[in-house]
């Protein structure tokens, strides 16, 4: 390798270290801001004051009020925790079910693999948010049930990435060599399976949450995810959608809060896929 | 007294989509004693290294028996199997492969150590000892497969497989991916070790020359089956094949 090859990489991957840094404090203060937000919201977001309602926005309420009078600012603070914790857990949990499904076919392969295969065909074969919708229709609305109708739609693409990794590795003749240094199965997939397939894995993680954060927000906006009058940011946009030829604030702060976040999550999933590919490596 | 390895009618068939099933070993048996250094040769797809991993378990056989030290394993599973491999182990091709990227070359030692028994500390203290015995240091245990030569790596993957004091040693193009000078190097480290330690090998290989000194006897496998075996001189000196002459002119 040349000089001049090994500063530009030299180059990018400060730029990349960089950037990395940059959006993993991004996306850790809306995460912290999210955990504090009951105790960082100006005001009592349930709060209801008719003398100030659809207040437009001013310096003791930055975002205006709602129709109710209640303070936007806070509301949307107070939003982040539902929406972004919400989303986490789905994420969090789809990506380790639907892993540990996928590595649980690639192993045991025969009639396990063969059905529980056909059964994430079956799902995934469903148009994604319309099976949402009519598994939440059965539960009813609130914000779990919205988790769960999600999390039932979103494990298959997790269990298939885990499985076709899954078999790669077990051709890899380190697995092999694991076997004949007296492995048992359960210490080869803990200790060298799930290191070796759990990049792919983070980086699909990583940029589900962006996706998983709208469709949250986009059943809440149906109706079928948080309950008013709990903030939520789908379903405030939903409750003040009439309000925006009016008063677009109290429909636009809601909604420019997804749009950061999302933005913010997917920025960071795109730098850690950067980071985690090989060429990027010394 | 009972060989180390037995092979016995061993046959190989890999399922093909167009229903012409490919036969990759057909009907190979031979026997391996204590302390003897066997070679098998033969060309790409000759089937050499389906039976090396038929024999180590890492392919399914198709029909026939693998004997180690009058026992059956060809049937066994699990911690059975796992029990085996005390007596037998393999050397991979590709050495840097053979480690888990992950993990340090020390890890992947200590690691079939503390698999058979040993204790955290005591396992650490062997793997140096082993290292050493290679021919390496004691420091390369902490570097990562990526960070050594592939003589280095090649070194500690035969360590590796001495871990747990096996009988016989199956070396599957071990010295392949290597360049010439360290070919050498690991013969003679193998060498040393044989006399030290009295293994027995399976030396898997496409290089008549290489195994000319260095092998008790040689079997030439060709589409699946062995056909000629003898001492090396006696194979290279007078061949009975057309195939085996072919073989060697290729090489010589």
């Amino acid at each position: 390798m040349s000089d001049i090859t090994i500063r530009v990489q030299a180059v990018r991957r400060d730029h990349l270290q960089r950037k990395l840094l940059v959006f993993g404090v991004l996306a850790g203060l809306l995460i912290v801001a999210a955990f504090f937000s009951s105790s960082l919201c100006p005001y009592d977001p349930y709060e209801q004051n008719l003398a100030i309602a659809k207040a437009a926005p001013s310096a003791e309420h930055w975002l205006g009020t709602d129709r109710y009078g209640r303070d936007m600012f806070s509301r949307v603070i107070a939003g982040s925790y539902t929406s972004i914790f919400s989303t986490l857990l789905l994420v969090g949990f789809i990506s380790v079910f639907g892993s540990l499904v996928g590595i649980l076919c690639a192993w045991s392969g025969r009639w396990i693999d063969t059905m529980v295969m056909r059964v994430s065909d079956m799902f995934l074969a469903f148009p994604g948010l319309v099976f949402a919708l009519a598994v939440a229709a059965v539960l009813g609305g609130g914000v779990q049930n919205a988790i769960v109708a999600l999390a039932a739609i979103s494990w298959p693409k997790y269990a298939r990435l885990a499985r076709s990794q899954t078999l790669a590795q077990q051709e890899r003749p380190y697995m092999q060599a694991a076997k004949m240094a007296g492995c048992g199965t359960l210490r080869m997939i803990r200790r060298h399976l799930v290191p070796n397939i759990a990049g792919p894995i983070l980086v699909t993680a990583m940029l589900d949450i962006g996706t998983m954060m709208m469709e949250l927000a986009g059943l809440s906006f149906l109706g079928l995810g948080a309950k008013p009058p709990i903030p939520e940011w789908g379903s405030m946009m939903s409750d003040t959608r009439n309000l925006l030829a009016t008063q677009p604030w109290v429909t636009l702060a809601p909604g420019f809060a997804i749009f950061f976040s999302v933005m913010i999550f997917n920025l960071l999933g795109d730098t850690v896929r950067d980071w985690l590919d090989p060429k990027n490596r010394r | 007294m009972v060989p180390v390895l037995e092979v016995e009618h061993l046959k190989k068939v890999f399922a093909a989509d167009n229903a012409r099933d490919l036969l990759a070993v057909d009907d190979v048996s031979f026997a391996v004693h204590g302390g003897e250094k066997v070679a098998i040769i033969g060309e790409s797809g000759s089937g050499k290294t389906t039976v090396a991993r038929m024999i180590a378990r890492l392919t399914d056989v198709t029909a026939g028996r693998v004997l180690l030290q009058g026992e059956d394993i060809t049937q066994l599973t699990g911690r059975k199997l796992r029990e085996q491999y005390r007596k037998m182990q393999l050397v991979f091709q590709s050495p840097v492969d053979s480690f888990d990227p992950r993990c340090t070359l020390g890890d992947g030692i200590a690691e079939a150590l503390q698999n058979f028994g040993w204790q955290r500390r005591e396992a650490w203290q062997e793997t140096e000892r082993l290292l050493v015995l290679c021919g390496l240091t004691a420091e390369i245990a902490a570097r990562y497969p990526h960070e050594v030569s592939g003589g280095q790596c090649q070194r500690a993957a035969i360590a590796r497989a001495l871990a747990v004091q096996p009988q016989l040693l199956i070396l599957d193009e071990a010295t392949s991916a290597l360049d010439v000078t360290v070919q050498a190097d690991i013969l003679a480290l193998l060498a040393q070790l044989q006399r030290e330690l009295s293994l027995a090998y399976l030396f898997i290989c496409h290089d008549i020359a290489l195994v000319q000194d260095f092998c008790d006897r040689v079997l030439v496998m060709h589409a699946g089956r062995i056909v000629e075996e003898g001492t090396p001189d006696a194979v290279i000196g007078n061949p009975q094949q057309a195939y085996t002459q072919r073989l060697i002119d290729s090489v010589l």
